[in-house]
């Protein structure tokens, strides 16, 4: 539905998008995933025909993107990054307008209307003026938009940013159930994003393909950059020692306060596992019975950068990527 | 080109939410009266001529304000984008644009034709003389807006997109006037055919009214070549 071969852009000399491939079959739900400047928002300018590419190709739904970009455009719903809309209009004034565009008649024109409304939650908005609305009704009425013509294809770029948790939830909902109808594309700097909808995740960092795979292959390997933090007051070296003979865990490190060895101060010290395996309870355990009282143990996932930073050192390490 | 037309309806009707349409609504009408009211006196000629001609002087100030938001506001919002990625050439956009906001310059003139029943019940009035001076403005209009609409395209604020324009219009419209009334038998034979092509040159026979063929060619390929470059300014921003 959607390939990609080698696709770049330079502004400048700067190369911010740096000869990206993959392919996207029909109906599955693709995540882009990466930190900001990664170069998500160019590859999807891209692919929706807005910023030419510097070299490379791409075809969608088997239209060329440069080529034909004509017909890329008719097959293609895009919501671009902050959502831009005319805020004088009404949300079905909006709405009627892009329909125009696109050349729809007016009974499916309507038709439409009363279905992306329907489905977009917009039903209690339709008359109010754009600019009167919250950012999350916006972003709908941006989503709307981009489901108004039925496009094979959907490409969202950020489509979840500046909204509030229960927003995110209902828009991750929204999405999830347009795959399988629609070929979806979306960027997304939050990880358990791509976990939540995605079929399939792209991990990009610094314009390039750092790592591919399905959410669960994400995970497992989020899980193994992990480390379990424990609170306890106890002599620095020996709560040291001790942790390191629990089975499973890899590298124990004193973090506060830097191992003095007072026994009568709290300590913390961070456990890193050796692969992924939880050991919480095994620590648990080895404290109780060396009577240092615990105040706290916690599992802390890797944040984002430590999980690219891994990512990118893997793919040095080893050029293939993750599944596919 | 075939969706020019929905974009030309949105742009105009958006005018109408905009503060900036109504306040030069209102001085365009304030000073057109203060003018017809020049025409408008016993003894005079019934006609439009004082209004027609000192309307251009008006038109450089107040059409650029018209038209600095067309593009520039688009690239400052973002909302470009929406209209790029649709299936809709740049071309769409430039003429659509262009006739959106001659659209409310026609709104502009609108109320003026009050002026033309009035003059018709208090005296004879020769309505050919009206019409061609109304053609005229018209084609200043196209001119002003297709040179306010390339402006707007090349930037992102709306300020410098008008105060460049007004100087545009300034280098063709005033700048020849004021070289010709104020040494016209001073200038060489080249200054003064240069000068000639100036906007209020072409313009002053249409507020006489005289339809001069050559004029009209004037406005209108000096209209569309600005449309010309506007479509090509932004076709170059996509590469950049």
């Amino acid at each position: 539905m959607i390939s990609v071969s080698q696709l770049s852009k330079a502004y400048g000399p700067v190369l911010a998008v740096d000869r990206i491939s993959f392919d996207v079959k029909k109906g599955q739900v693709v995540g882009f995933l990466g930190p900001n400047g990664a170069g998500k928002s160019t590859t999807l300018r891209m692919l929706t025909c807005y910023l030419p590419p510097t070299s490379g190709g791409a075809t969608i739904n088997g239209f060329d993107i440069f080529h034909q970009s004509q017909q890329v455009r008719e097959n293609l719903g895009y919501l671009p990054e902050n959502c831009p809309l005319y805020t004088e209009m009404k949300v079905t004034e909006y709405l009627d307008f892009r329909g125009r565009l696109r050349k729809m008649d007016r009974p499916t024109r309507l038709k439409r209307i009363e279905y992306v409304v329907e489905r977009c939650w917009l039903s209690g908005v339709r008359d109010r003026v754009i600019g009167h609305l919250s950012k999350g009704y916006r972003q709908r009425v941006g989503l709307a938009d981009a489901l108004l013509h039925n496009p094979a294809v959907l490409i969202l770029d950020e489509p979840t940013v500046g909204l509030d948790p229960a927003q995110i939830i209902e828009t991750r909902k929204l999405i999830k159930g347009l795959g399988g109808d629609h070929t979806l594309i979306l960027s997304t700097h939050i990880l358990p994003e791509v976990e939540a909808v995605c079929d399939r995740a792209i991990v990009i960092a610094g314009g390039r393909i750092v790592a591919q795979g399905s959410p669960e292959e994400l995970r497992a390997s989020r899980r193994m950059q992990a480390r379990v933090l424990i609170e306890c007051k106890g002599p620095g070296e020996q709560v040291k020692n001790a942790l390191q003979r629990v089975s499973g865990v890899g590298k124990v490190e004193i973090i506060s306060p830097n191992g003095d060895g007072q026994a009568d101060k709290y300590i913390t010290a961070a456990v890193r596992p050796k692969e992924s395996y939880d050991v919480r309870e095994e620590v648990a355990r080895t404290i109780q019975q060396n009577g240092w009282p615990l105040r706290e143990i916690r599992l802390e996932h890797a944040t984002l950068e430590e999980f690219f930073v891994q990512v990118t050192a893997n793919q040095a390490a080893a050029p293939t990527g993750g599944a596919q | 080109m075939n969706r020019a037309p929905t974009i030309a309806r949105r742009e105009l009707s958006s005018y109408f939410y905009s503060p900036i349409a109504y306040v030069a609504l209102t001085l365009f009408l304030a000073v057109s009266g203060f003018f017809f009211y020049q025409d408008f006196q016993p003894g005079q000629p019934a006609g439009m001529r004082t209004i027609f001609q000192y309307m251009i002087w008006l038109l450089v100030f107040i059409v650029p304000v018209l038209c600095m938001g067309l593009l520039a506001q688009e690239w400052a919002t973002g909302t470009i984008e929406t209209l790029m990625t649709a299936p809709l050439g740049e071309a769409d956009i430039v003429i659509g644009k262009f006739l959106g906001a001659l659209g409310f310059f026609v709104v502009l003139l609108l109320p003026t034709l009050v002026y033309v029943v009035l003059l018709k019940i208090f005296g004879h009035v020769d309505l050919n003389t009206i019409a061609a001076g109304y053609l005229g403005i018209l084609l200043v209009g196209s001119l002003f807006v297709s040179v306010g609409l390339f402006c707007s395209a090349l930037t992102k604020s709306q300020v410098v997109a008008a105060v460049s324009a007004i100087a545009i219009l300034f280098l063709i419209t005033v700048v020849p006037w004021l070289v010709q009334s104020q040494g016209a038998s001073t200038l060489s034979a080249r200054w003064r055919g240069i000068t000639d092509e100036g906007v209020y040159n072409q313009y002053v026979d249409f507020s006489k009214g005289t339809v001069d063929t050559g004029h009209l060619i004037f406005f209108l390929v000096l209209t569309a070549v600005f449309l010309f470059i506007t479509v090509k300014v932004l076709e170059a921003r996509r590469w950049k």
